[in-house]
């Protein structure tokens, strides 16, 4: 099995206490492939101003997860990637052919989710699944790395292809337009990446805070960068570390290891808000 | 009698009979008809200004041009020689950019977005690199390469919007002229290496316009739009229209007027 060669590497490598566990390693790759995705994705969410959208595709996740858990068949996760790619791609049409108070719609589409998700999980026993409002980065399965495997390829094979379209439509959706991009397709193609790193994640870190991965890395690093390569290259380094260090204090610290990754990033944001005269 | 004086004109200056033809377009959203049969016939190296009240569907027009939103009727290029036809290759220099000013892109970025298929969060493309120099050094601002974004002025940014899209050289150039952000100098340094370009150039131009004096000084011919064409002409005729008068009332036409008489004394 492949994942004993990861756990006789890491034993090998990283030989502390924390490491003993199996759960922890499991945590430890989860993280590696996970974070750089955030730190990739958030760029262009930030850019686009896209945190309040990206959060409803969080919303929007937790009800796939719902569904998932209730009618999948396979595993409950390929029934709420599918439902999340979904309904981010009904989002984005819908933000695409009304100007107007996109906030609103976003608004009440996401609520709409969390309400219809909350529902369905209650129903199918709530105790069971109120995990995913704070989720449990220790409980990953291998069947769900091989999943995260899957992603993280499809996603940097996916950025590679479109970053150059998402930047020019994040700059002017018009002049992107006539420089021959399908604006819609390319967008639907982000928010379904987007959605399906987040319906992943979202049982280890919980819907309250997911949203801080994609949106706190990204944010921190246009503190300080000047251009597109500075800016995923530490929007990535900062997602990486807040990641990795978080995993670990909280194993030390007895706390949610999905808050205390998204504290470090906070922290993260602050200090180089403040710096961030030094380097503009 | 216009198309003869014009016809005249680009036989002598530029490659001759290459045009583009907007036939019959017309948008509808729904019940509502934002234009309709609108024709122009526009040759290269001429500078056509599109003016018209708010509402009247400048914008719309330029969006239907750039096949961004449905329309009907046809946009057709023709060349010198009249054996390629088709669509054109239309470069758009938008009004403004609708983008967070604390995001850090670069004005290379910018290039390597457009002109590269290489991902410019990986790569630095060098061959983009030099292309990108070149292309700034034609509008004069081949010092921003480096730059922010959203460190640069209104007139700055609008000529590394020129200079991206004249690379490749469109057979269209559709220019939104910025409304705000711009002070006199910077558009008058806009009008200025707009009207060199179509004499270098084989390109037609269509520009929206809302400043009367420099349309004016600059624009071969004017087109005043309000749903179809009102009128069009030179900037002398157009402006002495009485249609004109109609559309904008007598405020806006006598900023217009002022602006003719000084360029007749100039």
């Amino acid at each position: 099995m492949m994942l004993d060669i990861w756990y006789d590497i890491v034993s090998f490598l990283l030989p502390f206490e924390w490491t003993e566990h199996n759960f922890m390693k499991n945590a430890l790759l989860a993280v590696l492939l996970l974070t750089p995705l955030f730190g990739l994705l958030g760029t262009m969410v930030v850019s686009n101003r896209m945190a309040f959208f990206s959060d409803s595709i969080g919303h929007g996740a937790f009800t796939g997860v719902a569904i998932g858990a209730l009618f999948g068949t396979v595993d409950p996760l390929i029934g709420a990637i599918l439902f999340s790619a979904v309904f981010a791609v009904v989002i984005t049409i819908i933000k695409n052919k009304s100007k107007t108070s996109t906030d609103t719609i976003i608004g009440v589409f996401s609520s709409t989710a969390v309400a219809l998700g909350l529902i369905l999980l209650s129903n199918g026993g709530y105790n069971k699944y109120s995990s995913y409002l704070v989720g449990d980065l220790l409980s990953i399965s291998p069947f769900e790395i091989l999943l995260l495997l899957v992603s993280f390829v499809g996603v940097i094979i996916l950025w590679l292809l479109i970053f150059n379209k998402v930047l020019l439509i994040s700059v002017n959706q018009s002049l992107a337009a006539s420089r021959g991009i399908n604006t819609l397709a390319v967008d639907i193609l982000f928010t379904i990446a987007i959605a399906v790193v987040v319906t992943i994640t979202i049982q280890w870190v919980g819907l309250l805070i997911i949203n801080s991965l994609i949106v706190l890395p990204a944010a921190a690093a246009r503190n300080v960068t000047s251009n597109v390569r500075q800016y995923h290259a530490v929007s990535v380094g900062i997602s990486m570390f807040s990641g990795i260090s978080g995993l670990i204090a909280s194993y030390y610290l007895d706390t949610p290891t999905g808050s205390t990754i998204v504290m470090i990033a906070a922290l993260i944001f602050f200090l180089l808000f403040f710096l961030r005269r030094k380097f503009a | 009698m216009s198309a003869n004086r014009y016809h005249a004109k680009c036989d002598g200056e530029c490659c001759g009979f290459c045009c583009t033809r907007i036939e019959n377009l017309g948008v509808a959203k729904g019940p509502m008809v934002i234009l309709e049969n609108v024709n122009m016939h526009i040759h290269c190296g001429e500078l056509t200004a599109i003016i018209g009240p708010n509402g009247g569907g400048k914008s719309t027009l330029l969006k239907a041009l750039l096949g961004e939103i449905p329309h009907s009727g046809v946009l057709k290029y023709l060349d010198a020689g009249g054996d390629r036809s088709g669509q054109p290759v239309i470069g758009y220099v938008p009004q403004h950019l609708d983008f967070d000013t604390g995001t850090p892109v670069s004005v290379s970025d910018l290039f390597v977005a457009c002109l590269s298929k290489k991902p410019g969060w990986l790569l630095k493309p060098r061959s983009i690199r030099r292309r990108a120099e070149e292309d700034l050094a034609r509008v004069k601002a081949e010092h921003l390469l480096d730059r922010r974004l959203g460190a640069l002025s209104g007139g700055e940014l609008q000529r590394v919007l020129l200079a991206l899209a004249l690379d490749p050289v469109p057979n269209l150039l559709l220019l939104d002229e910025p409304v705000s952000g711009m002070d006199q100098g910077g558009l008058e340094l806009f009008y200025t290496t707009v009207a060199e370009l179509r004499q270098n150039y084989d390109l037609s131009i269509i520009l929206v316009s809302h400043d009367f004096d420099l349309v004016s000084r600059y624009a071969d011919r004017v087109v005043l739009l309000n749903r179809t064409v009102i009128t069009s002409g030179t900037p002398q005729q157009v402006f002495s229209d009485e249609k004109t008068l109609r559309t904008f009332g007598i405020t806006r036409l006598f900023t217009g007027t002022a602006g003719k008489e000084e360029e007749g004394e100039g």
